[in-house]
Order: C-alpha cells, then sequence, then structure tokens
C-alpha cells in the first residue's frame, strides 16, 4: 500500500515537470526556416550581436554586419580604400576645420521619412550625450561642443553640438575643434548613421527593430539563432542589394557553421575555424577566400614594467629580428596571416614599403643589437595573451623563435579570457609585452599610429610616450590637405622604426568561403563580407 | 508523505539563498570588467564605461548588489544583461525549452535503452552476450563525447545523409536525435553496467529462490521482485545523471549548434554577464533538489521497506 501511495506522489511531480516543459516548448517563436531560408535569400554566419542594434553602440562584428545591411552612412569605402559617396553627395572643407555635407535628394527611410540634414544632425548629437551611454559616442569627440554634450564628469550642459548647424533640408556644416585633414573618412564608420523620427519615441524598442535608410529592410530576430533582412526595393545608393534578401545565422562553433556550408546549409562563412583550415580550399573549391584586409597584430611592450623601462629602441628592433615571421605565418598559422613589413598594413591609404630590415628575420644581428642595446633586463620577458582567441599556439612559436635565435629568454603569460587580458591592460598590470590587434576604422594610415601611439591616445596600453614623435603626429594633422597629411605620417611612420613602440607581427587575412548556391562574395576594406552584392545561382 | 514533501520543498529555500549567494560571490571575485569587456579591443571612453555601470548599480559594494539581485528576483525579476539588455528571463525562456527537449530525449534513451541492455546481459551473466555488452560499454565510457559526435555526424550526416550534420530547427525531434545519442552514449554505459551488475547479484540471492521455489510466474519473479530491488542503485544514478546531462552539454551543444542552457552560461560566464550566471545556475540547483526528491520518493516506491514520515 505504501508503494502504490508514494507512486501517486512521484507520478503528479513528473506530470508538473512536463506540463512546465510543455508549456516553455509551445512558446518559443523558432523560425521554422529550413536550408538556406526564403527563395533568392542568402545565408551567413554572422552570430549574436552584442548589443541592440543602435548603430552608435555597436562596434564589435556581428553587429555591425547587421546594421550595415539596415543603415547607410554619408560615405563608404571601396576595397582600395577610397571614398565612394552613398548617402551624401559631398563633404568638403577648405580649411580642414569646418566641413559641409551635401545629401543626396530623394533618400527615404524604410518608413517613407524623407533623410534630411536633421536626421544626421539629431542622430550625431543623441550619440554623443552621455545620458545615452552609447559606446561609441567618443567618435564625435572632434566636434566642436562635444564636452558639453558629454563631459567627463556630472550632467551635460547642453542639448547639441554647437558644431553642427542645419543650412537647409540637404546640407549641414561641421566645426571641428582643431584641423583634422582626414576627418571626411571617418564619416564611413556605421556609427555616422542617421535616424528616423521613430526612433527618439523608443530607443529600446529601436533596437530590437530598427528602421534604417540601407539596403535591406529589417524583418525578424529570433534572439541566438538568426536575423533576417529583406531587400528594400526603394534604395537608391551604389550599393544596392543584388539579392532578395540575408539571413544572419548564429552558430556555437566555427566548425558547426562550416559543415553546414559544406552540405549547402549554409551560403557564407566568413572565417573557417583552424581545425578545417588545412582543408577548406579542397572542400569549397572556387568557393575559398583568402584575402588581406587592414588589420594587424603587434608585440607590444609595456613601457612601464620592469624590464621595458627606459628600454633602449636597439633591443626592441633585435627582438623584432629574432622572429621569423615567414614560417609562423606558413605553419604554425596555416597561412592565415601576412608577414608584417610596417606598422600600417596594405589596402590603407599611406601604406608605404619602409627601407629597413628590422622586420626581417636575421639571427645574427639581432643578436648583435640586442647586445649594443644592452640586453633584456634579467635576460627575459613574458608575453600577455588571452587564451580564449586561439593565440597560444603562435605566442610559444614567436617565443620559441626569439630564444633560438638570440638566447633571450621569453615565455607566454596567459589570461583566462580577454575581459582578464584588457584589465590587466588597462590597469598598467603586463608584465612585459601583450599582445595587440587594431583592425583599420578608417582606412588612413593616421588611424594606425595616431590612436596606438600619441601620448594621450586611449588604446595606447603599452604607455608608449615620445615628444617627438607627438609633435609629428600633431603637425601631421594640422596639414592643409589630406595627401600632405597623409605623407606626414607617413614620415612618423619611419621615424617609429627607429624608436619601436610595438613590433609589428603580421597582418590578418581573411579565410572564410561561400557555397555552390552563390556567387560575387567579395571582402572590403576591413575584412567583412559585402553580402549586399551577392548573387544567387 | 505529505509532511515530509513539504519539509524537503522547504529545506530547499536556505540551499537555494546559500548557492546564489556563492555562486554571486564567485563571479564578483573573478578579475574583468564585463563593461570594459564590451568595449573590446579598440579604442573606448572612460567615461561611458563608469556611466554605463552607474545605471546598472555595479559600482555598488557586493552586498548591496547581492542584496538588490535577491529583492528583483522575488518580484519575478531575473535582471537584465549587462550588453543585449535583454531581460535574462527572456534569455532563459529562449534556451530552456532547447535544453529540456534534448535532456528528456535523450534521459529516455538512456532509461529505456540502458536498463534495457543492462537487464539483458544480467540475466544471463558470463555467456557471450554479457561479454558483448561488457565490451560495448567499455568502448563508450573510454571515448570521449567529442570523438562520438564528430564520428556519429561524418557518418550520418555526410556519408549516409541520414540527417543533417547541425540542428537548424531545435523543435525538429528527428534533427535532435543525434545530439540526444551522443549526448546519452556516456550514461547509458553507465546505466547497463550498473543493471547489469545489480540484476546479476540478486540473481542469487535468498528471496529468488524462494520466488521461484513458490512456482511463481516467471514474468513475476523477474519482473516485480528481481527488477524493483535491483533498480535503487540504478535509479539514484539516473537522478543525478539528470542534472548532469542538462548542464555537462556544452560539448555536445557545441558540435551540433544547439543553442541550450550550456552554451548560454558558457556564454555568460566569458563576458561576466554575472546576473545571467547565477540566474541559470540557480535553476540548475532548483533542478537538483528537485530531481533528489523524485528519487527519494522512488525509493519508497521501489523497496516497501522505506517510508517517509
Amino acid at each position: 500500500m505504501r508503494g502504490a501511495k508514494s507512486a501517486k506522489w512521484v507520478a503528479g511531480a513528473i506530470v508538473v515537470a512536463l506540463a512546465a516543459t510543455a508549456c516553455g516548448g509551445n512558446g518559443d517563436g523558432e523560425g521554422k526556416s529550413k536550408g538556406s531560408g526564403p527563395a533568392g535569400y542568402v545565408s551567413i554566419d554572422v552570430g549574436e550581436p552584442q548589443k541592440p542594434l543602435i548603430p552608435a553602440d555597436t562596434n564589435e562584428s556581428n553587429g555591425s554586419y547587421v546594421i550595415q545591411s539596415i543603415f547607410t552612412q554619408l560615405l563608404d569605402f571601396d576595397s582600395k580604400g577610397e571614398i565612394v559617396y552613398t548617402n551624401a553627395e559631398s563633404v568638403t572643407s577648405d580649411d580642414s576645420k569646418t566641413w559641409t555635407v551635401k545629401l543626396k535628394k530623394g533618400w527615404k527611410f524604410h518608413n517613407g521619412e524623407e533623410v534630411t540634414s536633421k536626421s544626421y544632425v539629431d542622430a550625431w548629437n543623441w550619440y554623443a550625450n552621455i545620458k545615452n551611454n552609447q559606446q561609441n559616442s567618443f567618435w564625435f569627440q572632434d566636434i566642436k561642443g562635444y564636452d558639453d554634450v558629454h563631459p567627463e564628469k556630472g550632467a551635460p550642459k547642453a542639448e547639441g553640438m554647437s558644431g553642427l548647424k542645419v543650412v537647409d533640408d540637404h546640407t549641414f556644416t561641421i566645426e571641428l575643434k582643431y584641423k583634422m585633414p582626414y576627418f571626411n573618412y571617418k564619416l564611413g564608420y556605421t556609427t555616422w548613421a542617421p535616424l528616423p523620427k521613430v526612433f527618439y519615441d523608443d530607443p529600446k524598442a529601436f533596437g530590437q527593430k530598427p528602421v534604417g535608410n540601407g539596403p535591406y529592410t529589417f524583418e525578424k530576430w529570433d534572439h541566438k539563432k538568426l536575423i533576417q533582412v529583406k531587400a528594400w526595393d526603394g534604395y537608391q545608393g551604389p550599393n544596392k542589394a543584388k539579392n532578395k534578401g540575408v539571413q544572419f545565422k548564429a552558430y556555437t562553433t566555427l566548425e558547426a557553421a562550416y559543415k553546414d556550408v559544406v552540405s549547402g546549409n549554409l551560403d557564407m562563412i566568413r572565417q573557417v575555424g583552424p581545425t578545417d583550415l588545412p582543408k577548406y580550399k579542397q572542400d569549397l573549391g572556387d568557393g575559398a577566400i583568402e584575402q588581406p584586409y587592414a588589420a594587424i597584430q603587434t608585440l607590444t611592450p609595456a613601457f612601464y614594467s620592469k624590464t621595458f623601462k627606459d628600454i633602449d629602441p636597439k633591443v626592441l628592433q633585435g627582438l623584432s629580428m629574432a622572429i621569423d615571421r615567414d614560417t609562423i605565418t606558413k605553419t604554425v598559422l596555416n597561412n592565415t596571416r601576412t608577414p608584417a613589413k610596417g606598422f600600417t598594413p596594405p589596402g590603407v591609404k599611406g601604406y608605404q614599403n619602409l627601407d629597413t630590415d628590422v622586420f626581417t628575420y636575421n639571427p645574427a644581428k639581432a643578436k648583435q643589437l640586442i647586445k649594443e642595446g644592452g640586453g633584456v633586463p634579467g635576460n627575459k620577458f613574458t608575453v600577455q595573451y588571452n587564451t580564449d582567441g586561439g593565440h597560444k599556439e603562435w605566442v610559444t612559436a614567436v617565443c620559441e623563435s626569439i630564444r633560438k635565435a638570440t638566447g633571450v629568454d621569453c615565455a607566454g603569460d596567459p589570461k583566462p579570457d580577454f575581459a582578464t587580458d584588457l584589465e590587466a591592460r588597462d590597469n598598467d598590470q603586463v608584465k612585459g609585452m601583450y599582445r595587440g590587434g587594431w583592425v583599420a576604422d578608417y582606412p588612413v594610415n593616421a588611424n594606425f599610429m595616431k590612436e596606438l601611439y600619441h601620448t594621450t591616445a586611449e588604446a595606447n596600453n603599452g604607455r608608449f610616450s615620445n615628444k617627438e614623435i607627438d609633435g609629428l603626429m600633431n603637425k601631421a594633422d594640422n596639414a592643409k590637405s589630406l595627401d600632405e597629411s597623409v605623407k606626414a605620417f607617413q614620415e612618423v611612420e619611419k621615424k617609429l622604426v627607429e624608436h619601436m613602440p610595438a613590433i609589428p607581427l603580421w597582418y590578418y587575412r581573411i579565410n572564410g568561403g561561400h557555397g555552390k548556391n552563390v556567387d560575387n562574395v567579395n571582402v572590403d576594406f576591413h575584412g567583412d563580407l559585402e553580402v549586399w552584392a551577392v548573387t544567387t545561382k | 508523505m505529505g509532511r515530509y514533501v513539504a519539509r524537503r520543498l522547504l529545506q530547499m529555500i536556505p540551499v537555494f539563498i546559500g548557492s546564489t549567494l556563492l555562486i554571486f560571490c564567485m563571479m564578483y571575485a573573478l578579475p574583468g570588467d564585463p563593461v570594459r569587456a564590451m568595449m573590446g579591443d579598440q579604442a573606448y571612453d572612460p567615461t561611458v564605461v563608469a556611466s554605463i555601470k552607474k545605471e546598472l548599480g555595479l559600482d555598488q559594494p557586493l552586498l548591496q548588489q547581492y542584496v538588490n539581485y535577491m529583492t528583483g528576483l522575488f518580484q519575478g525579476d531575473f535582471g537584465t544583461q549587462i550588453a543585449s539588455q535583454r531581460p535574462i528571463a527572456d534569455v532563459i525562456a529562449d534556451a530552456f525549452p532547447v535544453t529540456i527537449r534534448l535532456t528528456l530525449f535523450a534521459f529516455t534513451f538512456v532509461t529505456l535503452v540502458g536498463i534495457g541492455l543492462g537487464v539483458v546481459a544480467g540475466l544471463r551473466p558470463d555467456t557471450l552476450r554479457d561479454r558483448g555488452l561488457l565490451t560495448l560499454t567499455l568502448v563508450l565510457v573510454s571515448m570521449p563525447s567529442f570523438v562520438l559526435g564528430f564520428l556519429l555526424q561524418y557518418l550520418l550526416a555526410f556519408q549516409w545523409s541520414v540527417t543533417t550534420p547541425t540542428v537548424t530547427d531545435s523543435t525538429d525531434f528527428s534533427q535532435l536525435m543525434l545530439p540526444a545519442i551522443v549526448l546519452a552514449s556516456l550514461s547509458l554505459a553507465y546505466v547497463a553496467r550498473l543493471t547489469r551488475t545489480s540484476i546479476a547479484e540478486n540473481l542469487r540471492s535468498d528471496y529468488m529462490r524462494t520466488a521461484v521455489a513458490k512456482g511463481l510466474p516467471r514474468r513475476r519473479v523477474i519482473g516485480v521482485h528481481l527488477m524493483r530491488n535491483s533498480l535503487i542503485p540504478v535509479v539514484t544514478f539516473l537522478g543525478i545523471e539528470l542534472g548532469n546531462l542538462m548542464t555537462g552539454a556544452i560539448v555536445t551543444e557545441g558540435i551540433f549548434n544547439v543553442r541550450g542552457i550550456g552554451i548560454e552560461i558558457y556564454d555568460a560566464l566569458s563576458r561576466r554577464e554575472g546576473a545571467t550566471v547565477v540566474g541559470i545556475a540557480s535553476l540548475m540547483v532548483l533542478i537538483y533538489l528537485a530531481a533528489s526528491l523524485i528519487v527519494d520518493l522512488l525509493y519508497a516506491v521501489l523497496d516497501p521497506r522505506i517510508r517517509y514520515a
């Protein structure tokens, strides 16, 4: 009897558990799409965006893929890094300080509202306001009046930036705090997108269901599974969609996504995982994509650390020459990188061939330079990296190369994940060198120097500081024209070789691919696949 | 019986509070700032970081944060994710049904096949089929789940095209079958071995001889006398295993692209989304507690000598 009675209780508990599951099962509105989605749509592995879809709040690649499809800024770049006007008719300046923007007429948001000067000015003022906590708000810091809407402490003193003035519906002016000959290049970043009026009613809801002025209209977002956008007939820009729509599909691993490309369930993959790299060209045939883009990886010494405080640059030059970049990129990195020959990667305005052997493997000279420079204190140093990003292999290889060539002991200093790695960098706790990485925000050489090695630069985590270099950079920023500025920065780059604020290792390449169902897959300057140009077969 | 259940349920409250506090403290102790990590490698603005932290209450001391969190929780508010700004309840509601479907599928598989194989082998110990089962389970136990996962994926999806290589729709049970089998394989082996040993041992016991001597039909001897006594260790194992199947599926979820709770908690952990980790982990604690309660109640069903008051 006892047993039978207990059984009832158990049965009851199980029924409750099952009922709970059943509710959950019916509740979620899951995408029923299988294979490559609706006819004419193309699919690509783009994971869940970290943040809501607001242009100025997105700086990671998943989110910016989606933002780029829904929004269009004033201008864009071609694969050579030259300006292509999209929503702007022209962006000009006589003195590099006050810029005049003329918009193309007849442009509309997806909801029919016209894109006017006000759409831009209001949006930028909103983005820059500290109250709105936009991650990319510092992008507007060159504009006059930025400090009023974005003070370091306390509430904003003004609603808008005084440097932005609407002239008429299709013209507005931007006054900067100082001269900046390459300011128009900055405008190509997705952060500068305009916003329709509906945004201000409920920014939070907008971030889940954005309305833009780009080549695609937003369709749906199944969190962590899929974002779907549809080609927009009313789009007038040069990058009008050549397919019917795009599905951004989230995958748990690169390997899972790769398997779906091979089996035809997915059209494009942005990056092939390390396990599949050796065979992906064979698997995908013509669909394999291997192309360089404007990004660089460096070993950056922490100039506050015991080891590298007041180090003679000759030692750093020697260490640089002790790294066998050719062999490491070919073997350990499976040809996913191109050995670096300077501080600026190709595909960027001002890329030059530096006449130096500092980036060429030469063990004998490396040893000699290190000796001349007084050696590395303690004859050893560490390289800090995060273990969750696949860096361990090459850090080990680089260290091995240095040890073999010069006898300087080099060891990895692993941090469990990226967050911990960043914290140590921000708090000046790096013990030796750290793994530095930089992807172009805009394709001008200044971006790879001013933002990394100027004393006041936010991303200058090595705390490199040199008055001469600072002065040269400030001068280059004050040049009359873009060409002169680029040239001046080329001189800065030559000087950097003498001071070695970092040891450039290699430039990035994208190793992606596409399946048999699509064609015309191209890569833009910062390594993104251009989804709008993809055609279905 | 009812009082016993009520007492057990009440005991869950301190365990729940204690475990959430513990997990909360652990998350707090980890290095790395979630808001800063969100900004990534490129340039960023410390003013915005400070402002976001203030808004989310992340600048307050640990205990204050915990109190805020618990107050929210009792009002049914799991909090909001730092980066995505989605309610954590939504995030859990998205991932949980997927995991539960996968787990129940795997669990059913483990129970039916595992116990079945164990009984078949245990009734005839030291015969060819018994040896065969022992060898098979030995292989399953010693093979890491990702090896089995990739192997089955390669064979079934790419060589024979029986199923899709990854799960594109987690409500489709035919797609979930492969990951469920891979997930189940390890516990299946344990369950089969446990059942087999238990049955083989009890076959020789006195009450079995008595039952046979009494002239009871064979079906009743095995189905009631033997099975009920032999299943006690198996049920204990299965109860704990239910929780393991849910949380331990990260590898399998990764291989087959199943967006379940395992991946979710891993993501949250690496991004230092404290509230998400605590939320999911507390749910797992509740599930373990519930499973162990059910196991304890099942003892009474299986063994009439055990009583709860």
